[in-house]
C-alpha cells in the first residue's frame, strides 16, 4: 500500500470537488474491494475521499413509482429491504448470492457497481495486464482464463465483471445517478454506465474525474417471477462461472441478464425476444459474438444449461 | 523407555480419562482470542520492527541488478536483507531451494529481500520500491510434458521408489477382468488459516524465534545449519499454531528472514508470509499422474495390481509417494509400484496432509470402483474380498499389527444405508438432482517416532507436563493432559500442559499423523518415571503402588501427591523409543468412506448430500477431538474432489490463483452432516497407548468416495481432479 492522504467529505458536492482536485483520488465507501487492491498496489490512489457519512444510505420511493437506492446503502440492508424483497426480488436474490455476510455488511450499492475484475493477472502486479497497466499486454488470454469473460471482450482484455448485484440492476433497467465536480447531476442507464474494454480496458465506466454515484434508481416494478441463479465451483462465497437473472411474465415473455460471462453485466434484447422459444434460443441470442478460450469455452453450454434449469423450474411452478 | 514388545495391561487401560470425550483444554483461550499466536507476541518481544518479503517475479534465472536506493530512503525503513548482505548461509536438509534466493533464482516468489521498517505499512510500501532486474532463463513447468523424463527419486518417508512381488505382467495378461486407467491430481495448497509468521530476537549470540511450526527440534537444527551457528543458541517457541497441514513442518522464509533482519537492525523483527505469497513462496502438494492396472478373476479377486506415479519437484526435491497404500491395502500375489520424479521449476513440492495416500487413494479407490463395475461385484463386497491380513508384498510373515478394514466397511455401510444404493448409474432423481452414492476404503500408514516429555507434580498435587510437542489445532494439549491425568490418577483439570518450546524435551512433533500416539507415549514414559520416584519417596514398592484420586496408595496406606512433592516438587523426564515392532508388523489405520451426492441435471453442479465413515485407528484417545480431526479431513477430501487446484501457468512458471478468493476450499455450505463411527480397536504393537494416528486417515479415500458417488449419480467417470463443472459438461457432451 502506498501512503495516501484521506479526508472525510462534508457533503456530496464537496466530495466530488475534492476528488476532482487531487490527481488519482478515489472515493472510499465500504472499501471491500478498493482496500484489497491498494494493499497489492493494483490501485495506488494518492488521496481517499470518504463518502460514508453523507446521508446517501436511504431507500425511498420515487414519484414515478420506482425506487431510489442511495449509493451508500449496504448490500445487506438492500437485500433485506421489504420493498426490494417484494417488488424487485431478483435484486435481493442476486445480492445474497454474492460475497459473504461480513462483506455484504460493508459493501455498498455504488461501490458494488465499481467492483473490479477478479482476473488473477490483474491481481498480480508482476504479470502483464492491460487493465492495470495499459500497454503491458494480457496475461490471461494465453494463460489461465477459466473464470474470465466470453462476451464484450477485446484483443486487449478478457476480464469479467464479477458483480451479482449489477446483473440484477441491469435486468431491472436501473439508472445510475451521479453528481460531477461542478455540481452537475446526470443519470445514465446502467446499460451505458459500464464500458466495454476495447483498446482501453483501464476505463471501466462513464464516470468522469471526481464524478460520484449518488444513487441507483429502479423503475416501477414490473411484477413477474424473479429468479437469480448463480452457478459456481462451491456452494457459497465464490464468483459466478455463469449467473442468470431473469423475470418470467405470466404471458410467456421473459427478460434475462447474465453475470460471469461478460466484460460488463450482460443483457441483449434479442435474448429477451427469444424467451418464448426456450432456453436454447435465448442462449443462442445471448451468446452472439461470444469469444472463448480453451479454458472458458464451457461457459457457452453452461449458459444454455442454466437457462434450461430456470425454464424447467418455471414449468414446474406453472 | 523402549517399546519393543507388545504392550500388556497398563495404567492407560483404566480408561478413566483417556478415551473419554473431552473439550479442548485450550479451547476457551482460543475462542476468546487470548491464546497468542506467533505474530502477536508483543509481550515477549516488544519494539519489534516489521519485515516484508520481496518475492521473485520470475521462476528461473538470476538477479542481474538490484537497486535498493528508493526503498532504503523510503519513510521508516531501517534495513533491507538481501543475499548480498546476509552473509554466507547454509541450507536446511529439508529445504529444497534456499529460503533466501539470489543471485540464482529457483522459483517464482522465492524471497529475494526483506524490507524492514518501523511499521507494517512502511515496510510493505517500501518493499514495492525494491527494483530488481532479472536475467530470466527457461524453465520446465509442465508435468505431463516432462513425464517421460522421470527418474527414480530418493527414498523418503514413503519407503523405496519401486517395489514388486510375483510377476505382475504375466498375471495381468491372463486376468479375466482388467482395469487400466490413468488419473491425475493437481498441485494443492495447504491453505491453513494462520499464515507462516515469526518474531525473531537476538540476545548476543542467542536467537529466539516465536514462530508457527509443527516440528520444533527439526527447525532448531535447520535454523542452526542455515545460519551456521550452534543449535544451543537457537530457541523456538510455538505454543499455538493456526493450522499447518504440513506447510509448517519445515523452517520457512518467515523465520530465516526474521532472524537475519533482527540481526541486521539490532532489534526484534516480525515477518509473516502474506496470503497471496504463500502458494508460490512456500511448499505445496505436488501434482501427480497415476497409472493403475488391476487384474482380477471374474469374482473381482485381485491377482495383479500395479500403481505407477509421476510427480515433479525442483532439482534435489522428492516425489509424491502416491503408490504407498497400494503396497498394503489389497491382496494380489503379483504386484508392482513405481514412482518417477521429473524436474520442474515450480515452487517446492512437499508434504501436505497425508502425503502419498491422500492423492494415491483418489486414484486407487476410483480404479476399485471401476473394477467393481467391471466384475459386477458390489464395491463394499469387492473390498472385503480383497482384504489381506498381512503385508501383501512381504507375505504372511509380516502380519498387520491390527487391521479392521472389513469391520469398518461393514459397519460403515450399515450405518450409511449402502444397501439402498442402486448400482446402475444415473437412475435416482430428486427434483433437479441426480443422486448417487459412492464409497471408498480409507488407509493411512501408522508411523511412530521417538518422543520425550518432562512431567512434575507440585506441592498442591498439580501435574505439569512439558514437551516440545505442538498442537496445530489437532487437540494435542488435551490428549497429553488426559494421558498425564490417567497415569497419575488425577482429573484433567489438575494438569497443566506446556507445549511447543525447544527448551522442553524433544517430541515426535506434529506430522504424518504420528503426533498423537507418539507424543502421548512419550508422556507415558515420563509418567512411569515419575510414578517410580513418587513411590520411592512414599516408601512403597514401585510395581505395587496405585495412583488414584490424587493419592499414591499401597495396601491400606496412602499419601497425597502434593505432600510427596513437597515444596520443591518432583520431576521426571523420559522418552519413548521404539524397537522393531513396526518392521515385524505392518502398522496402518483403516476406514471406509461413504458419500451421497446430488448433481444438477442441467448445470452439473455437485453438492454433497451426506457423508459417513467408519474408522479403526487403535485406541481413540479423545473421541471428541478425534472426530473433529476426521470430519476436518473428510472436508479436505471434498475439497480435493471438487475444487482444490493450483493452476499452473506454464509460460511464466507459477501458480496463478494464489489467494483464497481464487484457490477454493470448501465452505460451510458445501459440507452437510458428516457421520463418524470409530470401530473399537486396541493396537498393542503400536505403543503403550495402544493408539494409532487418526489425524490424516479421514482425508484418505474421502475424495474418491465423492468421485464414485458422482459416477453413480450420472454415469460420468472423471479421472482428472478436481471434478469441476467444466469437466462434467465436457464429458456429458462427449
Amino acid at each position: 500500500m502506498k501512503p495516501f492522504t484521506y479526508e472525510r467529505a462534508a457533503s456530496v458536492e464537496a466530495a466530488a470537488k475534492a476528488a476532482a482536485s487531487v490527481q488519482g483520488a478515489r472515493f472510499i465507501a465500504g472499501g471491500t474491494n478498493l482496500l484489497d487492491l491498494m494493499k497489492l498496489q493494483v490501485e495506488t490512489p494518492a488521496h481517499l475521499v470518504d463518502v460514508n457519512h453523507l446521508g446517501l444510505d436511504r431507500i425511498e420511493k420515487t414519484e414515478e413509482g420506482g425506487l431510489r437506492i442511495g449509493a451508500l446503502v449496504r448490500n445487506t440492508d438492500l437485500a433485506a429491504d421489504q420493498t426490494v424483497r417484494r417488488d424487485y426480488a431478483v435484486l435481493s436474490r442476486a445480492l445474497v448470492a454474492g460475497a459473504s455476510g461480513q462483506l455484504r455488511n460493508k459493501a455498498t450499492t455504488g461501490g458494488n457497481l465499481l467492483q473490479r475484475t477478479r482476473c488473477p493477472y490483474f491481481y498480480d502486479t508482476r504479470m502483464p495486464c492491460n487493465k492495470r497497466k495499459p500497454g503491458s499486454g494480457c496475461g490471461a488470454m494465453q494463460g489461465m482464463s477459466r473464470s474470465l469473460a466470453i462476451l464484450g471482450v477485446s484483443d486487449a482484455c478478457i476480464a469479467q465483471h464479477p458483480s451479482d448485484m449489477a446483473v440484477a440492476m441491469r435486468l431491472l433497467d436501473a439508472q445510475v445517478d451521479m453528481v460531477g465536480a461542478d455540481g452537475a447531476k446526470r443519470s445514465v442507464p446502467i446499460a451505458d454506465f459500464h464500458l466495454l474494454p476495447g483498446d482501453t480496458p483501464d476505463r471501466e465506466t462513464v464516470l468522469k474525474a471526481g464524478e460520484m454515484i449518488t444513487s441507483v434508481t429502479l423503475p416501477k416494478p414490473i411484477g413477474g417471477a424473479h429468479v437469480y441463479r448463480k452457478v459456481r465451483d462451491r456452494a457459497s462465497y465464490a464468483f459466478a462461472l455463469v449467473s442468470v437473472a431473469a423475470i418470467f411474465g405470466e404471458d410467456g415473455t421473459a427478460r434475462f441478464a447474465f453475470g460471469g460471462i461478460g466484460a460488463k453485466p450482460w443483457r441483449v434484447a434479442a435474448a429477451d425476444a427469444a424467451a418464448k422459444q426456450g432456453a436454447k434460443a435465448v442462449a443462442e441470442a445471448a451468446l452472439a459474438g461470444a469469444r472463448t478460450t480453451h479454458h472458458n469455452e464451457f461457459k457457452r453450454p453452461l449458459v444454455e444449461r442454466t437457462l434450461a434449469s430456470l425454464y424447467r423450474q418455471q414449468e414446474a411452478r406453472a | 523407555m523402549k517399546f519393543d514388545t507388545p504392550a500388556g495391561i497398563n495404567p492407560i487401560d483404566k480408561g478413566r480419562v483417556v478415551g473419554i470425550p473431552h473439550d479442548r483444554i485450550d479451547g476457551a483461550a482460543k475462542v476468546t482470542g487470548t491464546a497468542p499466536y506467533a505474530y502477536e507476541r508483543h509481550d515477549a518481544a516488544p519494539n519489534a520492527a516489521y519485515g516484508w518479503i520481496v518475492g521473485s517475479a520470475i521462476a528461473t534465472g538470476r538477479i542481474a541488478a538490484m537497486d535498493l536506493r528508493a526503498a532504503e530512503s523510503a519513510p521508516g525503513v531501517i534495513g533491507i536483507v538481501t543475499h548480498a548482505n546476509a552473509g554466507k548461509l547454509g541450507k536446511g536438509n529439508m529445504n529444497t531451494a534456499p529460503l533466501l534466493g539470489g543471485p540464482q533464482i529457483d522459483h517464482y516468489e522465492q524471497a529475494l529481500a526483506l524490507v524492514i521498517a518501523d511499521t507494517f505499512e512502511n515496510a510493505r510500501a517500501a518493499a514495492a520500491l525494491v527494483r530488481i532486474d532479472y536475467a530470466a532463463e527457461d524453465g520446465k513447468f509442465d508435468l505431463a510434458a516432462e513425464r517421460l523424463n522421470g527418474v527414480i527419486p530418493p527414498e523418503g518417508f514413503g519407503g523405496p521408489a519401486d517395489t514388486k512381488a510375483g510377476d505382475f505382467d504375466t498375471a495381468f495378461a491372463r486376468a479375466a477382468v482388467k482395469v487400466e486407467q490413468t488419473y491425475t491430481t493437481p498441485d494443492q495448497s495447504h491453505a491453513m488459516m494462520e499464515p507462516h509468521a515469526t518474531i525473531a530476537a537476538w540476545n548476543g549470540d542467542k536467537l529466539t524465534l516465536w514462530t508457527s511450526n509443527q516440528m520444533i527440534a527439526w527447525s532448531v537444527g535447520e535454523m542452526a545449519k542455515t545460519l551456521g551457528i550452534s543449535k544451543d543458541n537457537v530457541r523456538l517457541v510455538s505454543p499455538y499454531i493456526g493450522g499447518g497441514f504440513g506447510a509448517k513442518l519445515f523452517l520457512r522464509a518467515d523465520a530465516l528472514l526474521a532472524a537475519l533482519g533482527a540481526k541486521q537492525v539490532g532489534r526484534p523483527v516480525k515477518v509473516a508470509i502474506a496470503r497471496p505469497q504463500i502458494p508460490n513462496n512456500t511448499t505445496h502438494r505436488p501434482a501427480t499422474i497415476q497409472r493403475i492396472r488391476l487384474g482380477a478373476d471374474k469374482d473381482g479377486v485381485i491377482d495383479a495390481i500395479a500403481h505407477e506415479v509421476w510427480s515433479g519437484d525442483l532439482p534435489g526435491g522428492g516425489a509424491e509417494t502416491a503408490a504407498q497404500q497400494t503396497r498394503l491395502l489389497y491382496r494380489g500375489a503379483n504386484r508392482m509400484t513405481a514412482h518417477r520424479l521429473v524436474t520442474l521449476n515450480l515452487p517446492e513440492g512437499n508434504a501436505m496432509r497425508a502425503p502419498g495416500e491422500a492423492v494415491g487413494l483418489l486414484a486407487l479407490e476410483v480404479a476399485m470402483d471401476e473394477l467393481a463395475e467391471a466384475s459386477g461385484v458390489d464395491p463394499v463386497e469387492l473390498r472385503i474380498r480383497n482384504d489381506v491380513q498381512y503385508d501383501p508384498e512381504a507375505g504372511p510373515q509380516r502380519p498387520f499389527s491390527s487391521r479392521k478394514l472389513v469391520e469398518c466397511l461393514r459397519a460403515g455401510a450399515d450405518r450409511f444405508g449402502w444397501a439402498k444404493r442402486n448400482p446402475k448409474p444415473g437412475q435416482v432423481r430428486d427434483g433437479r438432482w441426480l443422486v448417487g452414492m459412492g464409497m471408498a476404503s480409507a488407509f493411512r500408514n501408522n508411523l511412530v517416532g521417538k518422543s520425550g516429555a518432562r512431567i512434575g507434580v507440585d506441592t498442591k498435587g498439580r501435574i505439569i507436563v512439558e514437551t516440545d510437542m505442538t498442537d496445530i489445532g489437532t487437540g494435542s494439549y488435551t490428549i497429553i493432559g488426559q494421558t498425564a491425568a490417567e497415569m497419575l490418577g488425577v482429573d484433567l483439570d489438575q494438569v497443566t500442559v506446556r507445549l511447543g518450546d525447544s527448551r522442553f524435551p524433544v517430541s515426535a512433533g506434529s506430522g504424518g499423523q504420528w503426533g498423537a500416539n507418539s507424543s502421548t507415549a512419550g508422556v507415558y514414559a515420563a509418567a512411569m518415571a515419575l510414578r517410580a520416584k513418587l513411590a520411592e519417596k512414599a516408601g512403597y514398592p514401585a510395581d505395587k503402588a496405585q495412583f488414584d484420586d490424587g493419592l499414591v496408595k499401597f495396601g491400606n496406606q496412602s499419601q497425597t501427591l502434593g505432600a510427596l512433592a513437597g515444596g520443591e516438587g518432583i520431576w521426571a523426564e523420559d522418552s519413548m523409543d521404539y524397537g522393531d515392532l513396526d518392521k515385524r508388523y505392518a502398522q496402518a489405520t483403516f476406514g471406509a468412506h461413504f458419500c451421497e451426492v446430488g448433481v444438477d441435471m442441467d448445470t452439473a453442479e455437485v453438492r454433497i448430500r451426506r457423508m459417513g465413515g467408519a474408522f479403526a485407528a487403535g485406541r481413540i484417545l479423545n473421541p471428541k477431538s478425534a472426530r473433529s480431526q476426521v470430519i476436518g479431513a473428510m472436508t479436505m477430501g471434498v475439497g480435493a474432489a471438487l475444487m482444490e487446484a493450483l493452476d499452473v501457468d506454464t509460460r511464466f512458471g507459477f501458480f496463478v490463483n494464489h489467494d483464497m478468493a481464487e484457490y477454493l476450499v470448501p465452505v460451510h455450505a458445501d459440507i452437510p452432516h458428516q457421520d463418524v463411527l470409530f470401530v473399537d480397536e486396541l493396537d498393542d504393537k503400536s505403543s503403550p497407548m495402544k493408539a494409532k494416528g487418526v489425524g490424516e486417515l479421514g482425508i484418505c479415500g474421502a475424495g474418491a468416495a465423492v468421485a464414485n458417488a458422482i459416477y453413480n449419480a450420472t454415469g460420468i467417470r472423471l479421472r482428472d481432479y478436481p471434478l469441476t463443472i467444466d469437466k462434467l459438461l465436457k464429458a456429458q457432451a462427449a
